[in-house]
């Protein structure tokens, strides 16, 4: 009898937990943690106007979002690199369809650190730079550091390096912006999502790298913008092509998007970073949602056409508290036209 | 049981009972075949590509789709080790404690709490090892031993906190209840007679303990240390957790370094590309290979030791 | 008394103690594990962490509910893939079966019980994930239950082979068929021993985290049925571990107190209940 009443009790707890999941459209997205901040802000807020729709964005790096989409277990990717010629055959190859890229806002890769004592933003040129990641500059106090932040008192300590150990859209963007600043680099190392690193630590996502540099002293790493204001950890400045010392912000990321805004290609695939202008920010990005143009479930289908139309308006207005840059208008533009592609 | 119909024993409940268990046991025969087969076949295009060369490449670039598995093997391997070297010592003697020494009732308590500590889950293990281990070698370890003995290969680099010793240090922890309980189980099973005869004749306690006991008991304890072994080598999460994350092969422990269970963890939900995700299997098959063959000496050397100690003839 | 017999009786003493120590050192481990859990995790568990979402990345709150009901789900599951495959296979080994086929079945649990929990999730992946085009509970499920398969089947086998020969013999004098026999004497003379043995597989698979990275995936909101992915406890704890957000790291101590707590309560509660003894004394 005891037995009886054990087992009813567990069935029943069993179907509460099974009801306690709301008969809610479930939609699943992986990818880059560059704009997670954002994502998961536009998600909750979607969320809470559409009850009946939740979006579940896990941020497990661009290259995972690239292949998630590409095997077709979840419903659509995220990635700051975009996908290569490769890697579009390859989804259409699969699924007889092609993929579509739409920008979703313009965000930036910094330099950060943890250098007991230092709290400002330290200068930092193109080779400065290249040497740090190369291996070369080894020390903080290298003159390639120093001499273009004379006046501060940089100690004489080993710089530890920390890039990503996952497939990474962030690796993608610094790498094409060492690649195009460094020919050493671009021979020795080049540009993907995931490269063979010279020298340093590796951290998972976004979230890994801040939270290793914020554990290690004298470390530096390459983060988005939000990562290291929300963990109130310093961030240098880059010279940009126009020869001037720039700090990201939502000015100079969208100097840098101004150029490129204007000759759009229609794929929406385009690097912007050691951007021409003298205020753009030269490591500065668009992030994609990689969306399939053929979608067989039409509440999925419209569900997702419904978030990128709110995304395009109501959702720019997230993005500034959250240090993203708006998409420029004519891109906003192009992109409500692009949404019609998905069928 | 003689010559009944087939329709016959089958109205008989028990031929209706022993097909059903036989399914369920054919089924774990099937599923462990499927695994096996899956890992192979998953990897055929790697094994193809590379041959035997990916035992001893060190470049792992998706970039280029080269791939090899030394980084994680060596990463793997040394941390193992150095997991050994602390918990094979420390393991062994309390074992020696808990058999020889203590009373009954305290070993019997001491080893129930060794047995949790054993369920501890390996996730915990890497919480408490970003929390509280890293910083400690980053702060008092790392410059404890490089200072003085910075000049060897083994202690140089900087302080990342992080790396081969920390991921060793960790799995050391994790693999101690292993060689603690299962020595203590074949030290237990050492006749008596043994022990009374060394001490009858006049040796010390531990005279009798470490020249007679353990002696007779080794190959069990080396059975222990096998198993311990295998289960480091298959740690996941703890590892992926302190080790770094970098596919580097150097002499430093405190070196980052990366081992073939944390780079499949870390690499799998992302390796675009068949040959990439195929190389990330085929390491998957090489770990599994290796914990194959050393859970199987394991248990060999386990139960020789234990049935020699009760006289079973082997 | 001789020089050299003092010397020895005093190395004996010295590595006795030293001995003792080593003991003392593992013991205190599971002490200090326990301790900063429940330091760091204590100050942190309060009731929203079991009844609230998670919140958006860099907000403070919320909670992990999600990932508690998901971990029961996951287990749930897992527990009937694995606990009828081991007990069903268990009484075949140990009643019906010949020496042969014995082997062969044991030769495979052990191989199994071997695999690294990453090839299982592997495994799960190509198996379930793929096929399915969905990541789910139902991945994540099959790969924990496949690593209970083992531990519940050499249980079994061992318990009910442990049961004496008078019981059974009994029966069939009596005239039971041998599958009576079974079900209505040998198994509730050796349900104890399976109960632990269930048990004790639940709580190890309970802290397993590699497996579920590729299966179970991960969930912001609640789980919905058996093919949507779920969030997880041991998952979460890792997520949040690496991430930079003291509010997360916060979290994750409580998580890995709640996780651990869960774990090592099965435990103490699994070997008590073997240590009463099995139900009738042993020939």
């Amino acid at each position: 009898m005891k037995r009886l009443a054990v087992l009813a009790v567990g069935i029943l707890a069993l179907g509460a937990m099974v009801w306690a999941g709301q008969n809610a459209l479930l939609i699943n997205g992986a990818g880059a943690s560059f704009p997670n901040p954002i994502y998961s802000k536009w998600f909750d807020e979607y969320h809470k106007k559409n009850a009946s729709i939740q979006f579940n964005y896990q941020s497990v790096g661009s290259g995972a979002g690239i292949k998630q989409a590409t095997d077709g277990t979840v419903d659509f990717g995220a990635s700051d690199g975009p996908m290569n010629d490769e890697q579009l055959k390859g989804f259409q190859d699969k699924h007889g369809s092609a993929i579509l890229h739409f920008p979703t806002v313009l965000g930036a890769a910094v330099p950060t650190y943890n250098i007991p004592g230092i709290t400002g933003a330290l200068n930092f040129t193109p080779d400065a730079l290249a040497g740090i990641f190369l291996g070369k500059v080894t020390k903080w106090n290298d003159p390639a550091i120093a001499g273009a932040n004379k006046g501060v008192n940089l100690p004489a300590q080993d710089i530890i390096v920390i890039h990503r150990s996952d497939g990474s859209g962030t690796t993608y963007i610094w790498t094409d912006y060492l690649s195009k600043i460094s020919d050493e680099w671009k021979s020795k190392v080049g540009k993907n999502t995931s490269v063979n690193w010279p020298v340093g630590l590796g951290g998972k996502g976004n979230e890994g790298v801040t939270g290793l540099i914020k554990q290690t002293p004298n470390s530096i790493g390459y983060v988005e913008l939000i990562y290291a204001i929300q963990n109130t950890i310093p961030y240098g400045t880059v010279k940009n092509s126009g020869g001037n010392f720039i700090k990201a912000d939502l000015a100079s990321v969208s100097a840098a998007a101004a150029g490129a805004a204007k000759d759009m290609p229609e794929d929406f695939r385009v690097s912007i970073t050691n951007a021409p202008g003298k205020t753009a920010y030269p490591v500065s990005s668009f992030t994609w949602l990689l969306v399939p143009a053929k979608i067989q479930d039409t509440a999925k289908r419209d569900a997702i056409k419904g978030f990128l139309t709110w995304m395009l308006a109501d959702g720019q207005n997230y993005a500034e508290g959250l240090y993203y840059a708006k998409l420029p208008k004519e891109v906003i533009e192009k992109e409500k036209k692009a949404i019609n592609n998905i069928q | 049981m003689g010559s009944r119909s087939f329709l016959s024993r089958l109205r008989d409940g028990d031929e209706i009972a022993r097909l059903i268990t036989m399914v369920f046991a054919a089924t774990v025969v099937l599923i462990t075949l499927l695994l096996v087969y899956e890992l192979w076949t998953d990897s055929s295009l790697a094994r193809a590509k590379f041959g035997f060369h990916f035992f001893v490449t060190r470049v792992w670039d998706p970039n280029i789709d080269q791939y090899g598995a030394l980084p994680f093997m060596y990463g793997t391997l040394v941390t193992s080790v150095l997991a050994l070297l602390i918990a094979v010592p420390l393991g062994i003697g309390a074992a020696i404690f808990l058999a020889e020494l203590a009373p009954p009732r305290i070993s019997d308590t001491l080893q129930f709490f060794i047995d949790l500590l054993a369920a501890v889950p390996s996730v915990i293990y890497g919480l408490l090892g970003v929390f509280i281990i890293v910083p400690l070698m980053r702060t008092v370890i790392f410059p404890g031993l490089n200072k003085p003995l910075g000049f060897m290969p083994f202690f140089k680099g900087p302080s990342y906190g992080v790396g081969f010793l920390t991921a060793g240090i960790v799995l050391a922890i994790m693999v101690i209840p292993y060689i603690i309980s299962v020595s203590r189980e074949v030290l237990l099973s050492v006749p008596r007679d043994q022990r009374e005869a060394a001490l009858a004749l006049g040796s010390t306690r531990w005279e009798s303990t470490w020249k007679v006991v353990v002696p007779f008991a080794k190959t069990g304890i080396l059975g222990s240390i096998f198993l311990a072994l295998a289960r480091a080598l298959g740690e996941t999460m703890a590892v992926t957790m302190v080790i770094g994350n970098v596919p580097t092969i150097s002499a430093s422990l405190f070196s980052p370094g990366d081992s073939i269970a944390s780079v499949i963890a870390n690499q799998f939900t992302e390796a675009t590309g068949a040959l990439y995700t195929q190389s990330l299997i085929a390491l998957g098959l090489v770990l599994f290979l290796m914990t194959f063959v050393l859970n199987g000496l394991a248990r060999i050397l386990i139960v020789v030791t234990t049935q020699k100690g009760s006289g079973v003839p082997t | 008394m001789s020089a050299r017999i003092k010397w020895r009786r005093f190395v004996s003493n010295f590595m006795l103690t030293l001995t003792g120590l080593c003991a003392l050192v593992s013991v205190s481990v599971l002490f200090l594990i326990l301790g900063y859990l429940v330091f760091n995790g204590g100050k942190s568990i309060n009731w929203a962490f079991f009844t609230q979402l998670p919140r958006p990345v860099g907000e403070t709150g919320g909670g992990m509910a999600n990932a508690i009901v998901g971990s029961a789900k996951l287990l749930m599951a897992a527990s009937l893939l694995g606990v009828p495959i081991g007990f069903f296979g268990g009484i075949y080994l140990a009643e019906f079966s010949g020496s042969a086929m014995a082997s062969v079945v044991r030769y495979a649990a052990d191989l199994l019980n071997g695999v690294p929990s990453i090839v299982i999730g592997i495994f799960a992946y190509s198996v379930v994930v793929l096929p399915f085009k969905d990541f789910s509970t139902l991945a994540g499920a099959f790969a924990l239950g496949l690593m209970m398969i083992p531990i519940t089947l050499r249980s079994t086998e061992e318990f009910l082979n442990g049961v004496p020969r008078y019981l059974r013999e009994g029966a069939m004098a009596l005239g039971a068929s041998k599958w009576k026999t079974i079900a209505s004497v040998v198994v509730p003379a050796a349900y104890r021993g399976i109960l632990t043995a269930i048990l004790l597989a639940l709580a190890r698979v309970a802290g397993e985290t590699a497996p579920l990275l590729f299966t179970a995936f991960g969930n912001l909101f609640w789980s919905q049925g058996w093919v949507h992915p779920t969030a997880s406890l041991p998952v979460m704890i890792f997520t949040y571990a690496v991430s930079p957000y003291d509010d997360w790291h916060r979290q994750a101590w409580a998580a890995g107190l709640v996780l651990l707590g869960l774990i090592l309560i099965i435990n103490i509660l699994a070997r008590t209940i073997l240590s009463r003894g099995i139900a009738v004394p042993r020939s």
